[in-house]
């Protein structure tokens, strides 16, 4: 399968008409240019999110503000989340995945390029039908336009009688087939990873980055669908006129809960594992150390893919379920803290006693552990259910949620983009603007999400479009907003790395950062065909081996 | 394959989780002890052709191109007589008992899960006439057995997945 992808690339030449370059990117099935492909899709959506998000802080800036209307308002806390998940970190994890996996395992391509380019494109599609909803969710009724349901899109504000018009099928229909294409990816990513490994790379032998993102596709093949089975059964409810959540025929509305989060919480482990692994791989790069206890790692792991399946009920405490269930949920949740607690400790006993090169990715890596940590600990006090009942559905679990997906995730995806852009354009990313963008994150991110725990312990709940003032909440929100557009400068300056480097940045050669892992060993980028002959790996780090042939890992394994 | 079974296996526990939940849930008639009928004979066939595909893809690895073709045919024709079954328990269930899927929480939850199976059938039907008609102009070998093992691992899933429809919705639910 994998022989015929291989097209023999001509040499990007300058007299080339741009059609025919668009051409080959468009059909192209790749894995390094569709990696490309989901990366800079993501990042066109993580702006458009941004700005969403920018919307909803000013709104709140203070008490009675008027710079949306509560309509609006509701569609932008909505669009936000829906294409912050599945639109902006989804792909660009897949794209990261599907750049580095084969790379790093000594392989030409996936096991299945066509339908890796089908996944694609089936996700891009996904995500602009959600925004031509903009256009064309007024339907026939001249009501509503972009979904305005929340991101989990609770029964009843789905049904016919409450969201009218097509703004909540766009939302259905688009999460459905970008359901598809990651399921697509995700059997890709296993049959890759089992099947495609170079000679020498066995299972314990492999990187940690593909270790993850195995567990990771795991994942989606069971959680994932969930969600597609319950977005048929919304359609059906919606267009064949079921029941399945219309209470007043004996339907439930917390059924749909159910399955939201059956989907819902594994899906924050299925993002934050590959944030796991980009920090697997930087860490001990710019500690000078191999990782400490790759084997636990591995198995904390697995463990946490088993565990955050029996969790999901956390996020509906407040519904009221029995005893037994509350106490359930609450011990499972908090299970959740031993891996990941393990794999903290693992990451500090990496860098213990190493080098340390505080490089900008090594920065980020840092932030990441620190606020991840600190995620992990209000996650453990929204985990214990009679906290919860307090806290549920206020700005504390926005807060607390947001410590997981920006300052986890996305600082583990902008280490990522410093350690890796150097192999995918040949050219690195300038260290004084990334010092730059770590700072103004850095403190634009604390000036957010520590102040916003506030007034979710005074009360403030979330998704409301303004506020009564006098309530202690105003000079809070007002920090908030100004931490947001910090965060925002930080982003701009982001994008202008990323677009001034690839002109200007010096030369990458082959291994800037004396690293161990495959992908280092081919030239930046890559020739389409990857590797000219197949490696053969004897240990973990191979090209540490290569490097030091006196002293090589394989004789300690 | 095995992959995409295990997708497809979460997709049809949700839906098997709501047909159980809503059992005996509905605030109107007709109930499933008025109106079902255990399809045994549709059964027997599906969970046959299960058993003709086996020696289908046996023939075909020891090079038995006629027995092939014998075997996947009668495995289609199985198949077909169970899509019939269900078409014609449709059809009374919605001429003679007025059940459609927005009668009560019954029709809906009924014909979502036994239309999803039948819709695997089908795509499982046309990718079997696929390589019929592939048989017949006479494109397939022996070299193509690792292929059909796949597309036999799917039909095997499908059959496996009607046993439990078949126990949720004519055993249990009754």
């Amino acid at each position: 399968m994998s022989t015929n992808a291989i097209a023999i690339e001509s040499l990007r030449s300058a007299g080339r008409p741009w059609i025919e370059t668009l051409h080959d990117w468009v059909t192209t099935v790749d894995h390094k240019r569709l990696g490309i492909l989901y990366i800079g899709y993501g990042l066109c959506y993580l702006v458009v999110a941004g700005i969403e998000a920018l919307i909803i802080r000013i709104q709140l800036m203070q008490a009675h503000n008027h710079f949306v209307s509560p309509q609006v308002f509701n569609r932008m806390f909505t669009m936000h989340g829906t294409t912050m998940i599945f639109f902006v970190v989804m792909p660009i994890l897949f794209g990261f995945a599907n750049y580095l996996v084969p790379l790093m395992i000594g392989t030409r391509d996936m096991a299945f390029p066509r339908l890796n380019a089908f996944s694609f494109w089936v996700t891009a599609f996904g995500g602009l039908l959600l925004y031509f909803s903009f256009f064309g969710g007024n339907g026939l009724y001249g009501a509503g336009t972009a979904p305005d349901v929340g991101w989990w899109a609770y029964a009843p504000l789905t049904a016919k009688a409450f969201s009218p018009g097509h703004s909540s099928d766009y939302w259905t229909v688009a999460l459905l087939v970008s359901g598809f294409g990651s399921v697509g990816t995700a059997i890709n990513i296993i049959a890759t990873v089992l099947c495609m490994r170079c000679p020498g790379m066995h299972l314990g032998r492999m990187p940690l980055l593909a270790w993850m993102n195995l567990v990771m596709s795991g994942m989606v093949l069971i959680t994932i669908t969930p969600l597609t089975a319950a977005q048929l059964m919304l359609l059906v409810d919606r267009y064949l006129g079921g029941h399945f959540f219309d209470t007043q025929a004996g339907g439930s509305a917390t059924l749909w809960m159910h399955f939201f989060w059956i989907f819902g919480h594994p899906e924050v482990y299925i993002l934050i594992l590959p944030a796991f692994a980009f920090i697997s791989e930087i860490v001990p790069v710019f500690s000078r150390r191999p990782i400490f206890g790759y084997p636990v790692m591995v198995g904390a792991t697995i463990f946490i893919g088993f565990v955050s399946m029996s969790v999901w009920a956390h996020h509906i405490f407040t519904i009221g379920m029995n005893s037994y269930a509350n106490s359930f949920f609450t011990i499972t949740s908090m299970t959740v803290g031993i891996p990941t607690g393990i794999k903290i400790f693992n990451w500090l006993g990496t860098m213990w006693g190493g080098r340390i090169q505080f490089k900008t990715a090594m920065l980020f890596c840092l932030g990441f552990l620190f606020q991840f940590l600190i995620a992990g600990l209000t996650g453990i006090m929204l985990a214990s259910s009679p906290f919860n009942w307090q806290l549920n559905n206020s700005y504390f679990v926005v807060a607390h949620f947001h410590y997981v997906i920006v300052g986890g995730i996305l600082f583990g995806l902008f280490a990522a983009f410093y350690y890796w852009y150097p192999k995918f354009t040949g050219r690195m990313l300038s260290e004084r603007i990334g010092k730059l963008h770590f700072w103004f994150f850095l403190v634009g991110f604390h000036l957010t999400f520590d102040v916003m725990h506030i007034p979710g312990i005074l009360g403030m709940p979330r998704r409301i479009y303004t506020y009564e003032p006098a309530r202690g909440w105003e000079t809070l929100n007002l920090i908030v907003t100004i931490g947001s557009f910090i965060q925002a400068i930080a982003i701009l300056l982001f994008v202008c790395n990323l677009v001034i480097s690839y002109w200007r940045g010096a030369s990458a050669g082959n291994d800037p950062w004396d690293a161990w892992t495959l992908e280092w060993s081919v030239s930046s980028p890559p020739p389409a065909y990857n590797f000219a002959t197949i490696p053969v790996v004897a240990s973990r780090r191979p090209l540490w081996d290569q490097k030091h042939p006196e002293d090589p890992d394989s004789r300690y394994e | 394959m095995a992959s995409l079974i295990i997708a497809e296996s979460a997709i049809f526990t949700i839906f098997v989780v709501a047909y159980l939940f809503y059992i005996g849930k509905s605030v109107t008639g007709p109930t499933p002890s008025q109106v079902l009928e255990t399809p045994v004979f549709f059964t027997i066939c599906l969970l046959s052709s299960s058993i003709t595909m086996h020696f289908a893809a046996k023939s075909l690895e020891r090079g038995r191109q006629v027995a092939f073709l014998r075997l996947w045919a009668s495995t289609i024709v199985l198949g077909g007589l169970f899509l019939f079954g269900t078409g014609q328990e449709w059809y009374r269930l919605i001429y003679e008992h007025g059940l459609t899927i927005s009668t009560n929480l019954f029709g809906t939850t009924y014909y979502s899960l036994v239309g999803l199976h039948a819709f695997h059938v089908t795509a499982g039907l046309l990718m079997l006439s696929l390589v019929l008609i592939f048989t017949l102009v006479g494109r397939l070998d022996e070299s193509e057995s690792g292929r059909i093992g796949v597309l036999a691992m799917y039909w095997h899933f499908v059959d496996a997945v009607w046993v439990v429809v078949f126990t949720v919705v004519y055993i249990v639910g009754r």
